[in-house]
């Protein structure tokens, strides 16, 4: 049967300009560029460029482009070119279509239905470049209230504060386990983390040894696989985080094939070099809340109530009680990631059709849990899809505490969303373990790059402040008022808390 | 733009509302017309032990329901018509009743029964405002009431014939609404229980305040940011039991640098009172005068963008927004000065009005 498939991608190169110094063949890891050596031919297998782009930027003579695919199928508004082409390589593979990064369908985004108020006349904006711009936020439990022994001008703390996280910058970088990215990629974030003052997670495939120096600044990961847990590991970072579901793919495991678990990664993941790596879909010792709250309880044991605990849940449809019911359970924030979130490698279908979006979810859980007069027992972190300095501000006036970012980290570190992840092939040195790749991430120039990124979000989020006239981050949380709807519908407004524009 | 004044007799004096009115008029350029009023303390003696219900109503039907509310769950000592001039300025939108209430015994018998009654009250009143269309509590505590309409102060005054009243703590509010509609409801001081608030600037951080507020069982429906302000003082000194200074570092923390500097163990108080009442701390220009029974309380925005003067003499402690008006009813000032950003401002009875340096 013949294989009617067009390619999404063409490349083309200019003959002329092209010096045949070879550098794309070496450079592409998907055998795009093929050369004959004793012929002298080129060829090109424009079915397997995935447009990340790589070797347009390496050649020296810029004689690459890399563009999309005029040819398609005839147009069709059901029969897309995407689902006909889903439908043939099912045919093809008999096979789930593996895929990664976020979820791809056109659903509205509401961060880009919300607009934040400013400051007119009658309550001055701040000029954060004259005035102090705060965005210190801590993470974890708050005390009901606080008592203290009073005297005169003495002042001396009675409560007892739970441990918390102490963030200078509203933004951590998110959970992505050594395995799916590399040791460089760790590397950056975790010294970008420190720099700034705020904090990386592990992901499940726990913690290397080159990661230490930045422990304090690092989020621990206990996932279903419990991949690296032990007391040390608990012990090292400076908060833990039980994994129940990702956003991407909620509701299922993960998978790490042998071949990409080295001898670095056995070593720090604790399983046998070459054994696929396997995280099953629930934890295997929890199948209910009660369950939840013995580990919860197990993990601050194990850490001396040292270590706050976080929960990560996939925001679904009953996202509010689950997350109740996790503080409820004596977790110290409950990390909510939307169904925009990104991964490493998660069959299509989960990753397009399961969840809801990260607003909705930091909505109803931030009412859910003041209803129930217990908002102060935990913290809430929103992951999944944000994508700039205005989205975290939405996100947390509409209730966040914090927010994750780990696509956005990844494009700081050169990732253009290639979207082959799962293939360990990234053309980048990001999501791979292949040395040759790796050494295309430079960890010093990535940690630069990584924390530029959080100063310069920091930055914009201090004159979002200043525009709304606060001088706190806090006065901005669960701020609602300071958001309007545009172009939302009633019930949309309603889960949302905010009014439509104009009114 | 608003203009605030407050006095407070440090030995507890009453004094007539002539000199709060005085400085109310002086600052006539800071109203618009659309909202002025007085709160007074000590003005029932002969009622002291009741609380003193003052309730606008838009028609006798409201009027109607709400007495019958209030023979639910209250017994009335008292009830009158609250004596009133007719100006031309103010068109008589509303009937203006007080009514002096008490909280019937068969609620008494628990030990924490002062903090019981006045969460009852605080309920009752919330009932009120929220449930019975047309009706509105403009003031709730003992001995002390709020006197206040759409209109300059001056006229307010000369309606309510506040000049006849005696309080030995008075403060007064002209508005110049730019945020909600003028309505009496909407005018100042705002009150709850003994709280009163006057209020200039706006609050930033409202809505965060308000869901605060509300995660506490406080109800926020007055259309106006001024109310987060009695409500959250309530939380936090009546029902919370921090110090009016500790309030303070709630509601306009030092910024975190200066906390940093701080030594311990001032650092760990300061920290633990900025992480867990992040929520409760107030935003944006403001400049406020807060009142109970014996205190009154002046403060600012952390980096003061409303004026507040404070000044004392030998008698009496003055709040205002401008200068002129203390000078306008005080030769002897002993002290007069600008309190820094944040600093609240504290008089009580029988004490030495400070300035709380906590920034
Ligand atoms: S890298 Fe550029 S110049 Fe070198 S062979 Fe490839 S297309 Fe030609
Ligand atoms: S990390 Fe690498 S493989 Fe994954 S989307 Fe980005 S560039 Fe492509």
């Amino acid at each position: 049967m013949v294989r009617n498939f067009p390619p999404e991608f063409v490349v083309r190169v200019d003959r002329e300009a092209c010096i045949n110094c070879l550098r794309c063949v070496r450079e592409c890891p998907f055998g795009v560029h093929e050369y004959d050596r004793e012929k002298k031919t080129w060829k090109r297998h424009h079915e397997k460029c995935v447009a990340c782009l790589r070797c347009a930027y390496m050649c020296p003579t810029q004689a690459i482009s890399i563009e999309r695919s005029p040819m398609e199928y005839a147009p069709h508004p059901v029969w897309t070119n995407r689902v006909r082409k889903d439908i043939k390589t099912q045919a093809e593979t008999g096979a789930v279509i593996l895929t990664a990064m976020g979820n791809e369908l056109p659903y509205p985004s509401y961060f880009d239905r919300l607009v934040l108020d400013a400051c007119q006349v009658t309550n001055p904006s701040i000029d954060p470049l004259r005035e102090p711009m705060e965005l210190r936020t801590y993470i974890g439990r708050k005390p009901e209230k606080v008592e203290l022994e009073e005297e005169d001008s003495s002042i001396r703390l009675r409560t007892k504060i739970a441990p918390n996280l102490k963030l200078e910058t509203p933004i951590m970088f998110a959970h992505m386990s050594y395995g799916s990215i590399s040791i460089e990629a760790h590397l950056s974030m975790a010294r970008a983390a420190k720099e700034v003052g705020t904090y990386m997670g592990t992901g499940e495939g726990g913690m290397h040894v080159e990661l230490y120096p930045y422990a304090d600044h690092i989020i621990t990961q206990v996932a279903s696989g419990r991949f690296a847990v032990h007391e040390e590991y608990l012990k090292r970072g400076a908060a833990i985080e039980i994994k129940i579901g990702q956003g991407a793919k909620p509701g299922i495991g993960g998978h790490l094939p042998g071949k990409k678990v080295t001898e670095e990664i056995s070593q720090t993941r604790m399983i046998p070099e070459g054994s696929d790596a396997i995280s099953p879909a629930p934890h295997h010792d929890i199948y209910s809340i009660e369950d939840l709250s013995r580990l919860i309880y197990a993990l601050k044991e194990a850490t001396r109530y040292k270590k706050p605990v976080f929960v990560k849940i996939a925001a679904v449809h009953n996202v509010a009680p689950i997350a109740v019911g996790i503080i409820r359970a004596g977790a110290d924030a409950v990390v909510l990631d939307g169904f925009r979130a990104g991964t490493g490698a998660a069959p299509q279908v989960h990753r397009d059709h399961h969840g809801i979006p990260i607003e909705a979810a930091i909505a109803s859980v931030d009412r859910r849990l003041r209803e129930e007069g217990i908002r102060h027992w935990g913290s809430i972190i929103a992951s999944g899809g944000i994508r700039s300095s205005a989205d975290v501000a939405k996100a947390i006036a509409l209730g966040a505490d914090a927010v994750y970012i780990g696509t956005a980290a990844l494009i700081a570190l050169g990732c253009t969303v290639c979207k082959k992840c799962y293939t360990g092939r990234c053309a980048w040195g990001i999501a791979t373990q292949d040395p040759e790749l790796r050494k295309r991430l430079d960890p010093e120039e990535g940690a630069r790059r990584a924390a530029n990124l959080l100063r310069a979000w920091s930055h914009e989020l201090k004159e979002i402040l200043g525009a709304l006239g606060l001088n706190s981050i806090e006065s901005l949380r669960s701020n609602r008022d300071r958001l309007r709807g545009v172009g939302l519908t009633e019930p949309e407004l309603r889960v949302l808390g905010v009014k439509p524009a104009g009114e | 733009m608003c203009g605030l004044g407050g006095i407070l007799n440090r030995y507890g004096e009453r004094m007539s509302g002539r000199e709060i009115i005085r400085m109310s008029c002086m600052m006539r350029d800071r109203y618009d017309g659309r909202g002025g009023g007085f709160a007074g303390y000590g003005i029932y003696p002969r009622y002291a032990e009741y609380y003193a219900l003052h309730l606008f109503f838009r028609d006798e039907l409201a009027k109607e329901r709400t007495e019958e509310l209030l023979k639910d769950r209250v017994a009335i000592i008292k009830d009158e018509r609250i004596p009133m001039r007719r100006v031309k300025e103010i068109p008589q939108e509303n009937i203006v009743w007080r009514y002096f209430v008490e909280v019937p015994h068969r609620f008494s018998n628990r030990r924490e029964y002062l903090e019981k009654e006045e969460d009852y009250i605080t309920e009752l009143v919330f009932t009120i405002n929220d449930c019975i269309d047309g009706a509105f509590v403009a003031s709730s505590g003992k001995n002390m009431g709020v006197f206040k309409a759409t209109g300059m102060p001056d006229a307010v005054a000369e309606m309510y014939r506040v000049e006849k009243y005696r309080a030995y703590c008075w403060i007064t509010h002209g508005r110049f609404p730019t945020n909600t509609p003028g309505w009496w409801g909407g005018a100042h001081p705002f009150n709850l229980l003994d709280w009163s608030v006057v209020h200039n600037g706006e609050i930033s951080s409202y809505g965060t305040n308000k869901r605060y507020l509300e995660a506490h069982g406080y109800k926020c429906r007055l259309l106006t940011d001024t109310e987060v302000v009695a409500y959250l003082f309530d939380l936090l000194v009546r029902k919370q039991g921090l110090s009016l200074r500790s309030a303070a570092i709630a509601l306009t923390p030092p910024f975190w640098k200066q906390i940093e500097r701080m030594p311990e163990p001032k650092r760990s108080a300061f920290t633990a009172l900025r992480m867990t009442y992040s929520q409760a701390m107030l935003n944006g220009p403001f400049a406020v005068i807060i009142t109970n029974r014996d205190t009154m309380v002046g403060l600012n925005d952390r980096i003061k963008l409303r004026p507040l003067i404070a000044a004392s003499s030998d008698d009496c402690v003055y709040l205002a927004s401008e200068e002129a008006a203390i000078r306008e009813v005080e030769e002897n000032i002993n002290r007069l000065w600008a309190p820094r950003a944040g600093n609240p401002v504290i008089a009580r009875l029988d004490e030495e009005v400070r300035e709380e340096v906590i920034h």
